[in-house]
């Protein structure tokens, strides 16, 4: 038994041997993966359970971090809840509109299909948004409110962007307004890649409509796009504080309406440099966003069948 | 396709309804951005307004005129900003599209210890975002020495997961293996192989990869590792000038303007390719 495995040690070191350029030429990339994609995630769940000012030494601490983050921090569970709610709604929402545009557009002729899809794609790549905070003015100078007033339907402007009860639902808006990134593009490559000679088969098999088309030929053909842009969409909607800061000006917003853990995080990484705490919040997202990612691989796998 | 000559399972009065929706609908997507160059136009008597108007009725400089001199008003010199931002996409793009693909070339071709496991890595990474290990991070770069300088900002990106998932798949479908295998047997170096017959091959994956990299790194606000003004980012000055208040839409508009035109046109320039690179990644069964 120990003899095989030590034969079977002895190949792979001659197989790697044989490859030594492959590594070489994976190095440059591989060094800087590891440094600072990978190792900092274990980095970042050890230090949740320290005590960490930069300063001194880490001081181990076991889950008081974490119990400081459930039943001490208020705003935390703010942060928590607000993501949630963004990423449960925005995530699939986006998902979806990235998939239905992307179908429809497959339609059109190429040059019409470039345009349309460069006008859906534009917000995501735009990166601005400060034009909402013109539109969404809360004096009558702002577009709402002037179009609002003029139709008599409101007697003074609104204060969207410091009233509580608009910040959260203006956000989301705007996060679907930017939703369609990657995940789009890879919807609109991948419909483009399939097989037009399974559509004939199918219409032989009994398929009378777009939608059955769309279900048993379409979506199974997609299936490596359908899981990735699974990914960008749900590991994306987890992360959404430039988006909120942009809009608002300060990420705090009234009563921290719109306060999300990757704002959460940095206030105590960046600002407050109570690291082992921050790391915390970080480990949380993590397990958030890798839960949810792995959950919905399992789910979308099951797509067609 | 068909028969005769109509397409199968579809119908003129549903493809013109979606064709409709569908220009209504990239309309209102594109509207505040239109808005947006609009408004840039428009002079200060016209943003203030009631009821205000979409398209300025007499378009002005101005707005680009002012924002110019409040840069060059700032302590740091507006063109130290512009020049900070180009360098940090310039030099975290070609980095990254360099280490993506040098790592994606073995990768896609040859079969070796460790590669798959890697590449399965890399699926991984994609399912958590930066925000998880900025904390680690920034105590590496403390460690290096990095704080106040621009490699914070580009080391971390050189090894974006993103560049990898693109460029392997695409590799595989576009280089016959082949070619790299007569090279081989001609004594060609690896380095030359990689260099002289694999990337002029998978040129669309690099103009994606170069999309995706622009789009991120123009836009690159503040950092939590940068102090020094002198090294602050086009974005980060520009943000400080909106947030002076709604006074200053005309010229916020004109920033916005800024921002977003060299990633939207970088984006026109490589849009087949993106396309044809994206059709062949997906994270596979």
């Amino acid at each position: 038994m120990i003899a095989l495995l030590g034969r079977k040690l002895q190949l792979n070191l001659k197989e790697i041997r044989k490859n030594y350029s492959c590594y070489l030429f994976m190095a440059p990339f591989a060094l800087c993966f590891f440094a600072f994609v990978i190792l900092p995630v274990f980095i970042a769940i050890y230090y949740s359970f320290t005590y960490f000012d930069i300063l001194e030494a880490p001081v181990f601490i076991g889950m008081k971090n974490y119990i400081r983050l459930f039943f001490e921090d208020g705003l935390f569970l703010t942060a928590l809840k607000n993501t949630l709610l963004i990423a449960v709604i925005t995530g699939p929402l986006g998902y979806l509109l990235c998939l239905i545009v992307a179908w429809l557009i497959n339609e059109l002729p190429p040059f019409m299909r470039a345009i349309v899809t460069l006008c859906f794609y534009a917000p995501a790549i735009a990166n601005v948004y400060f034009i909402w905070s013109i539109i969404f003015s809360g004096d009558q100078y702002g577009y709402i409110n002037s179009i609002l007033l003029n139709l008599d339907l409101i007697s003074s402007p609104i204060q969207f962007l410091e009233d509580k009860a608009y910040i959260m639902p203006i956000a989301i808006f705007i996060i679907i307004w930017v939703s369609l990134g990657t995940s789009f593009l890879s919807f609109i490559a991948g419909l483009q890649g399939v097989d037009r000679t399974l559509f004939e088969a199918g219409a032989v098999d009994g398929i009378r409509n777009r939608w059955q088309e769309l279900w048993f030929i379409t979506l199974p053909s997609i299936r490596g796009q359908l899981l990735f842009a699974a990914v960008m969409s749900i590991t994306g909607s987890f992360t959404v504080g430039g988006v909120i800061t942009g809009l608002f000006g300060d990420p705090a917003t009234t009563d921290y309406a719109a306060w999300t853990l990757a704002q959460h995080l940095e206030d105590y990484g960046g600002v407050r440099f109570d690291m082992g705490y921050a790391c915390a919040i970080a480990t949380v997202m993590f397990i958030l966003m890798f839960g949810c990612n792995s959950a919905v691989q399992k789910l979308l796998r099951k797509v067609g069948t | 396709m068909a028969k005769n000559g109509k397409r199968l399972n579809r119908s003129v009065q549903v493809d013109i309804a979606i064709i409709v929706v569908l220009c209504v609908f990239a309309a209102f997507m594109v509207m505040p951005l239109i808005f947006a160059i609009a408004s840039s136009f428009k002079p200060m008597s016209e943003i203030f307004i009631f009821p205000p108007k979409f398209f300025p009725m007499k378009p002005t400089f101005q707005n680009y005129r002012d924002l110019f001199s409040l840069m060059s008003n700032s302590w740091v010199p507006f063109s130290r900003y512009g020049f900070n931002t180009i360098f940090i996409t310039l030099a975290g793009t070609a980095g990254h599209i360099v280490f993506a693909s040098m790592c994606a070339y073995p990768l896609a071709l040859k079969k070796f210890p460790g590669g798959k496991g890697f590449f399965n890595l890399i699926l991984l990474a994609l399912m958590f975002s930066g925000a998880v290990t900025t904390v680690p991070n920034y105590m590496t770069m403390a460690k290096l020495g990095w704080v106040d300088t621009y490699w914070p900002v580009i080391a971390p990106y050189l090894a974006s997961p993103l560049g990898l998932f693109l460029m392997k798949p695409f590799i595989e479908q576009n280089v016959p293996i082949s070619l790299i295998e007569s090279a081989q047997t001609e004594g060609v170096s690896e380095w030359q192989i990689f260099w002289r017959i694999v990337m002029p091959l998978v040129k669309p994956a690099w103009l994606t990869l170069i999309v995706f990299s622009v789009q991120n790194l123009w836009s690159m606000g503040n950092s939590m590792y940068i102090y020094d003004e002198q090294l602050k980012t086009l974005n980060f000055a520009m943000s400080q000038i909106v947030s002076g208040g709604i006074a200053r839409a005309g010229v916020g508009s004109a920033v916005s303007v800024i921002m977003m035109s060299v990633p939207i046109a970088v984006f026109v320039i490589a849009q087949t390719n993106v396309v044809e690179t994206m059709a062949t990644s997906g994270i596979k069964e």
